[in-house]
Parts: C-alpha cells; structure tokens; sequence
C-alpha cells in the first residue's frame, strides 16, 4: 500500500486518454449509437493482424425480475424486468413475459446494472503478481514507442481479470504505460478464461493509440529528451508529421491502383501514428493538468487527430467548458491526489464537475484493486457531487462506469447500456451498488452466466492460482 | 444493522462561519512563542458542546440510541441517555445521526509526504543506514501540511505518523498525532508509539536477498542493544565490543527489548508471520504484526500470540509474498479471535479507511469490530485508551457526527469535534472547488 503511490506516479499512471472524436456534445446518460472509429473496419488501410477469436461461452435465455434495474442511459426502473437472449438484451421493462422454459431469476431487494466497464487498465500488462518477469506494460526504450501493442504483453492468465469479473466488470481497455509520449496502442478485452489473448479481445473494439503528457515521459527520458513541457509537444508533432507523410505515401499508392510491385515499405510505428491519423483510432491521452489538456486539443486539431479520452484528467473540472465542446472523454479518480505535483489539484467533485458541464464523465481504475469495485468509486463521486449541490442521481452516476466508459472506448454502440439489442452484458447486484456492503452476485457476458458468487469458479482466476488457494476461500 | 439512515449533510454556512473563527481563535490565535506549552488535552474549547438525541457508538459498551455526549473544556463529560446539558452549551441535534468517536488511523505518513513524488517534501524514512531505530518521524511533520486537514474534515481525528522503510529492515519510530493542531509539539500526543521493523521479501532485500539473513541482522541489533543496556559505561569508555549499530540506534532499541516500547514488525506470507511470532518469544518483544496478508492461514497461531494484528481489508491482489490475499482475511482473523487494527496505509487518502471498515464489514466482520478495529483497539495497543478511542467521560473531546452509518461511501460528515473544538472544514480542496465551480465568474481567464 505505502508503495502504491510511488509506484503508480513512476510507472503505472501512464494511462492513455482518448477522446472518441465522433461522441460531439458527450451527455452522460445518452448512448452515441454508431460505431466509432475506425475499428479495424474493412476500408482501413491497415487491418488487423491479431482478430479476436472470442467466441461467446453457453448462456440461457434468462429473465431477471422484480430488481431496482439502473440502464446506464440515465433511467431507473423500479421493479423492473431485463431479458437476455441469445447473448443480447432482448427487453427490458416492467412487465415482461416469461419466455417458455427461460431461467427465472427473482432479483427482489437487489439491483441490475449493465457490466462496469473500466476505460483504463493495466491488467495483464502488469498483472499479478507483480514481479519483473510480467511487467510488460511500458516499453519505455524510446520516447516514441508507437509500434508496440498492449495486446502482445497481455498474460491471459492474469488472476486480476477474474477478480475484476467478480466486482462487475464485463469490458476493460488495457493501455501501455505513460512512460512514453506515444506507448504504442492499446486493446479492449473481456475479463474472461482464455488461452490466448485474442480469445478476450472484445469483436468490433478499435485499438487506441496511448498517448502521454507531463511528467512521465519527461523524467523517464530526461536524460536524451525530452525533459521539459516543450519537448514533450515537439514530440508528438514531429512523430505526427512524419505520419502524414507516410499516410499519404500509403494513400496515394492505393489512388495510383495499389500495384503490389509498388508498396511502400511499412513500418509499425509509423502505421500505428497514420492509423490514427487516418481515423482508425483515437489517441487515449494521459494528461493531469488542465493546460495539457487543452495544449493536447491542439495538437489533435493540428493534425487532425480525434482523443477520445484524457486519461486521469485530475484538472478536468477546470476544462469541463473545453471537456464538453470537443467532446473528449474525461477519466478519473473520484479521490487519488498529490502523488505529484501534476496531481496535487486533485478534488473529489472533479467527476460531478465534469458530468454537470455536459462533457463524458467516466470513472476509471488504472489499478488491479479499484477495478473490482468501480461501483464504490461512483459513489465517492456520487457523494462529493451531492455534498457540493451539483445534482446527480444514481441512475445518472451510473453511466461513469457504464456508457460513458464505453463511449470512450468506443463500443458505446455495442454495450455500456441495458438497451434492447446490446450485448447482454448485466450485472446482478446483492443490493444499491453504491452501498460499500454490495457485492456483484452474478455477472453476465454476452448472455452467458460468468460469475456466480454463490458458485465461485477456480477456473477465473488463471491458472497462476490453482493449487495455490483452499478452494472454500472466495477471493 | 449495516445500513443506517442517510440524511442531509454538513452544517449550515453560519454555523461553519462561526466554527471557523472558534477554531482560528483556538489553533492560530497565540502568537508565536507566547510561551504557553499546550498540551492537546490542555487545549480545548471553552464552549460546552451538547450532541443530542444521537444514535450514540460509544465503541466503550452498547450503542446509546437517542443518546447525548456533553464536551467540557475539551473533555467528555457525560454520555448516555439522560445527561444532564451544561447551561449555555451549543446544542448540536443529532436526530436520525451516527455519533462515533473520532476515527485513528495506525499507519499513516500525514504530514511527511506531501508531494510523494517530490524528495524534498518526504520525509518518512530514513536513507542512512546509520541512523534506523534512532530515526524518529515526530520531528519531520509538518503541521500545516495540506493532507491533514483533507483527512479530518473526513472524521479521522488522529493518526499514527509511521516511518517508512528506508535504508535498513528497521525504520524507525512514530509519533502519534491529533490532527486538530496547528504546531508541532502540542500536535503530538505520544511518541515514540512503536519501534518498526520489515521482514519478509523487502526486509530479506536489505540483507542479502535471504530471509535467514534478515532475521540474522535483526536477532544481532536486538543482541546488541541489550548488550548496550547492561554495559553503556563500558561501551562509552571504549571497553566494549563493537556493534552492529550505531549508539543513537542501539539507544532507540532499549526499550523495545525490554518489551516497554512495541516492535511492529511487517510480515505477510503465512511463514514469516510465524517467524515473528517465534521471534516475540525469542527475543521478549511486545510484537505488533503488520500487513499480515496471509494471517487467515495463520490465524489461531496469531491469537494464541495475543499479538495484535494491524492491516487493511481491502487487498485480495495476489503477489509472491501474499499469495493467499483475500478480502476474507480480516474476518477469518476475528472469527479465530485476533485482535484487529484497520488502517489505511496511506497518506493522501487516509480517509479512506472508512471504506477499509466497511469493505472489512461487508467480507464478514462484525461492524462493532470495525469501528473498534479503528478507534479503541488501537487506542489500547498504542497506550493512548485512557484519552482517545471512545466516548466516554474524561476523554479528550474526538467526536464525529455522522449523516448515517460512517462506514457507506454516500455517508456524509456532519461535524467534526477535536479536543471539543468543531474543526474548520477548509481545507485546499475546497478552496480549488469554490474557485472553479463557475468558470464563468471570473472573465480574465482563458
């Protein structure tokens, strides 16, 4: 614990911040609908050579009744009905029929939520345990290490995915570090069993590229540069100029007739910057002070760039005007402060600040431990934001750690909300999930029951834990 | 029992206004060097304070419902049911409310890390390798650091400055603090509490990466501080061999093997928990066992001890060391009848341990447990029970008025009173929230 600060100021912090360029005007409690970015879709100039291969595991058709049910749009219904169906929410109201031979699910007392989403993670990057011989999350060899993607330092038997399933998370965003101005790019997964990563890697998410302003990149590379402020902004423009340069070769090669004789010679680290450029991706900025941020939109409008988040925004309440026009996702802490300097204006109504002013409010955990309870860390934020007279309910709190978190990895259009047709991604709670006393009691992905905390499953925790633990103790 | 009413929130603005001026009249009124030496007892308010008609967690016996506590001069002077109200005393109504004591963190770095990332403003351990046991954090707090008031307007009204490991697997000793203070030596209510040691993986690290080795080193400086004790004048005359430390450690360490002074020593894996407690017996220490990550697999071994454990509950993160982290581990260690400190391990967010209370409560501990587990036990265990940890009367005025239940994230802090003195709730925090809670108001900025 004393280390967590240390540690985490030196190595982990260097979460991403990305803002999905298409979410304009991000509302809270409103689904953007659409696909986002590029997604690796099939006009992208470069596919994706790693596809997922998840496949969804068996599920029921189930109704939960009779629950306190939270969206992740903004509404609660009391009383309420959700319906999962193959693999999707097939309805969702106050009276809903049973279908014929559906598993019947009597959720009185309890709560239904969509599954938490955490939009910045260094699980299986950095997993546990801790030691050197997994810490693969920064490839701090170069101050520009676009090339590198957080999916090939993925160890799929990261006990933290299941510990992070247990506390309701249905979709992670797992970024390089910040140790670098450009880390490379980053890849949502479901917190699932797997032997391969690819086996997690969440169908339709786009990679995103992290990025990393302030203090990081500065000290880890203060010795060849860039060690100020200003070397870190002529980093990033002079990695984005080359870019275009090598987007355009690319383009105009395939306006030419893309004649195989005639390919540009690839490079990663380029691709990765035009690929972004290109609108495949969106940077995911780690940036704590407020004149970053704003220095980083201009860097994007420069180059014509879309950040879909800024990652740990600790100033974003003093940017919420900026947060909410560019339509740049904030994530943040609802109380981690004074780590570093560029932390020390840290103040817990940051998130209601952010979420009153219109722009996308999302609670992130950048921690193995705070993932298994981002329902909590809403209602930190949730009570700092009724202690200060900045009106939110907890429906609406809610989407910090649902749709919003969604929308700024962009697969907003996919999950993050109970809405017919989305990915039955549900989470049953034993009570209010604001309540320090609830725990998620059973968590859906796709339709298909993953954790049941009356039935805990070794089989979560990775094989790094079998055989370690009593099977009777439920982490 | 868990979930309590939640009602609204925080005094009234005048009523902060005039908390604020009582507070400043108290904390920041004497001039500098007045030469009046105040104790934290000594320093109280001269208003009478009557919390009435309270759900009342004395934490000493059963839990008063629409009960009073009555502060006096700084001092709790009456508590229960039908009590007497001093005349003239302020009337706080704490109908629907949770009165609690103020909560005491064991472990913390307030006031010696401000910027953890900035050298110059942590000064919670020791880099010399020269100076370990001597090393006495009392004496780098800094009262005005801007952790402590965010930490009390959260109802933790004293902690345990704690050092860190630095140059050696002993680091030092703590210093108990009130955080209602606003200077160093009244601030401080004992010190030194504990003398602190690390085994385990990081204290096998000072000493050759083997754990033998570190229990090695620490056996030799235990060795040679009683060697010390029973021959200071030969040691000072030269006629003595040498040590494996310096004079001003080896003095530190007296009393610790005379058992007057705790050794708390931080272990996690089931195995170096029961080398510590082999070593209490060993060396006669009075042992308090820390982290403790695995003490659930250990944990008749433990209260067989009557070693008191001190940890947190949130942490099921498995490392090498703590293999057999589990949220469970708290209430596996009281159902086995260990005695519990709850901390939080922390600095900046040391109000967090609420949370470490009620995450301790939702994984099975008894919620009485918990409250003790961060009021009176570690009172007790750092022999401070007889002013702090309770409501009862002759106790030093630590009262906290709760929206509802202390432990649920939603709950909201009502008051807070420290040696009788409601605190000001301004803290740095507040004073960036009240700059830029309208971007509007003022137009120069851009």
């Amino acid at each position: 614990m004393r280390l967590r600060h240390s540690l985490l100021g030196l190595i982990v912090l260097a979460v991403t911040g990305c803002a999905t360029a298409q979410a304009q005007g991000p509302v809270p409690a409103t689904p953007t609908g659409g696909p986002q970015a590029g997604a690796a879709g099939a006009q992208s100039l470069f596919p994706d050579p790693f596809p997922s291969t998840y496949k969804p595991f068996p599920s029921r058709t189930t109704i939960i009744r009779n629950a306190t049910v939270l969206t992740g749009t903004g509404q609660e219904i009391r009383g309420g009905s959700v319906l999962l169906r193959d693999g999707k929410i097939a309805g969702i109201g106050l009276d809903l029929p049973v279908p014929e031979g559906a598993v019947e699910l009597d959720a009185a007392g309890k709560w239904v939520t969509p599954g938490v989403i955490d939009a910045h993670s260094h699980l299986g990057v950095f997993p546990s345990p801790g030691i050197p011989a997994v810490a693969d999350g920064n490839e701090a060899t170069d101050p520009n290490t676009a090339e590198v993607w957080a999916e090939h330092s993925i160890w799929p038997q990261d006990p933290g995915f299941g510990l992070a399933l247990a506390g309701g998370v249905t979709a992670l965003h797992t970024l390089p570090g910040s140790a670098n101005l450009i880390g490379g790019r980053s890849v949502t997964v479901k917190p699932v069993p797997s032997r391969t990563y690819q086996g997690m890697k969440f169908p339709g998410a786009p990679h995103g590229l992290k990025m990393a302003c302030g203090e990081n990149p500065k000290r880890v590379y203060a010795a060849r540069g860039p060690s100020t402020r200003m070397g870190n902004v002529a980093g990033w423009r002079s990695a984005f100029i080359q870019a275009q340069d090598y987007l355009d070769r690319w383009k105009q090669w395939e306006a030419e007739g893309a004649d195989p004789e005639k390919k540009p010679t690839r490079d990663l680290e380029l691709e990765s910057l035009a690929a972004t450029l290109n609108g495949d991706m969106d940077a995911h900025w780690h940036c704590y002070r407020a004149d970053e941020m704003v220095t980083a939109l201009e860097v994007a409008r420069e180059f014509g760039f879309r950040i879909a988040t800024f990652e740990h925004a600790v100033e974003g309440y003093k940017i919420r005007d900026y947060l909410a026009e560019s339509g740049v996702c904030a994530l943040m802490w609802p109380d981690w402060w004074g780590f570093k300097l560029e932390a020390f204006d840290g103040i817990k109504e940051n998130v209601a600040l952010v979420h009153q002013a219109g722009a996308c409010a999302v609670i992130h955990s950048d921690d193995a431990q705070i993932i298994q309870f981002l329902n909590l860390e809403a209602a930190k934020a949730l009570r700092a934001a009724n202690e200060a007279g900045i009106p939110v309910t907890k429906a609406e709190a809610m989407a910090w750690i649902t749709l919003n978190p969604a929308r700024a990895i962009g697969i907003d259009h996919l999950t993050g909300s109970l809405e017919e047709g989305k990915n039955a991604d549900v989470v049953v709670w034993s009570g209010d999930p604001f309540s320090v006393y609830t725990k998620a009691e059973k968590v859906f992905v796709d339709g298909a029951l993953l954790f049941d905390r009356s039935e805990p499953d070794p089989y979560l925790y990775g094989d790094f834990m079998l055989g370690i633990l009593p099977r009777e103790v439920i982490r | 029992m868990k979930r309590l009413s939640v009602g609204p929130m925080k005094p009234t603005t005048r009523e902060v206004r005039v908390l604020v001026a009582t507070v400043l009249l108290w904390a920041g009124g004497l001039p500098p060097g007045a030469g009046v030496k105040l104790g934290p007892a000594q320093a109280g308010a001269q208003e009478a304070v009557a919390i009435v008609n309270g759900e009342v967690h004395t934490v000493a016996g059963p839990v008063i419902p629409g009960g009073t506590v009555v502060m006096e001069r700084g001092v709790i002077t009456a508590v229960g049911r039908d009590v007497a109200i001093p005349e003239g005393a302020r009337i706080i109504d704490a109908t629907g409310k949770v009165v609690t004591p103020g909560l005491l963190d064991s472990n913390t770095h307030l006031g010696v890390v401000e910027i953890s990332a900035y050298q110059g403003t942590s000064d919670g351990a020791s880099a010399n390798d020269r100076m370990t046991a001597a090393f006495n954090v009392a004496e780098g707090i800094n009262p005005n650091s801007t952790l402590i008031p965010v930490t009390r307007v959260e109802g933790i009204t004293c902690a345990v400055v704690a050092p860190a490991p630095g140059a050696s697997l002993i680091a030092g000793t703590s210093a108990l603090i009130t955080l209602g203070g606003s200077r160093l030596p009244e601030m401080v209510v004992k010190t030194p509490v504990a003398m602190y040691a690390v085994l385990g993986e990081r204290g096998a690290g000072y000493q050759g990466g083997a754990r033998p080795l570190a229990l090695l080193r620490l056996r030799e400086a235990f060795q040679d501080a009683r060697d010390y004790a029973d021959n200071r004048t030969a040691f000072l005359a030269g006629a003595r061999r040498a040590y494996s430390l310096s004079r001003l450690d080896l003095e530190a360490l007296v009393p610790v093997i005379r058992g007057e002074l705790p050794l708390v020593l931080q272990v996690h894996r089931a195995s170096d928990i029961l080398t510590a407690l082999r070593l209490k017996e060993e060396l006669g220490l009075t042992l308090v066992l820390s982290g403790v990550g695995e003490g659930w697999m250990v944990a008749p071994e433990i209260a067989a001890a009557g070693v008191p454990v001190m940890t947190n509950a949130i942490s099921n993160i498995p490392s090498m060391e703590v293999l057999g982290a589990s949220f469970e581990n708290v209430a596996r260690m009281h159902e086995a009848g260990v005695t519990l400190i709850l901390s939080s391990f922390d600095g900046h967010n040391v109000r967090n341990l609420k949370q470490e209370a009620g995450f301790a409560v939702s994984y099975g501990l008894p919620h009485d447990e918990a409250l003790r587990a961060v009021t009176l036990t570690p009172a007790r265990v750092w022999g401070v029970a007889h002013r702090k940890g309770s409501l009862e009367a002759g106790k030093v005025g630590d009262v906290v008025v709760w929206s509802g239940d202390p432990f649920e994230v939603l709950t909201s802090v009502e008051h807070v009173f420290i040696h009788g003195v409601e605190i000001s709730y301004e803290t740095r925090q507040k004073a960036l929230l009240d700059k830029y809670r309208s971007l509007e108001s003022r137009p120069p900025w851009r």
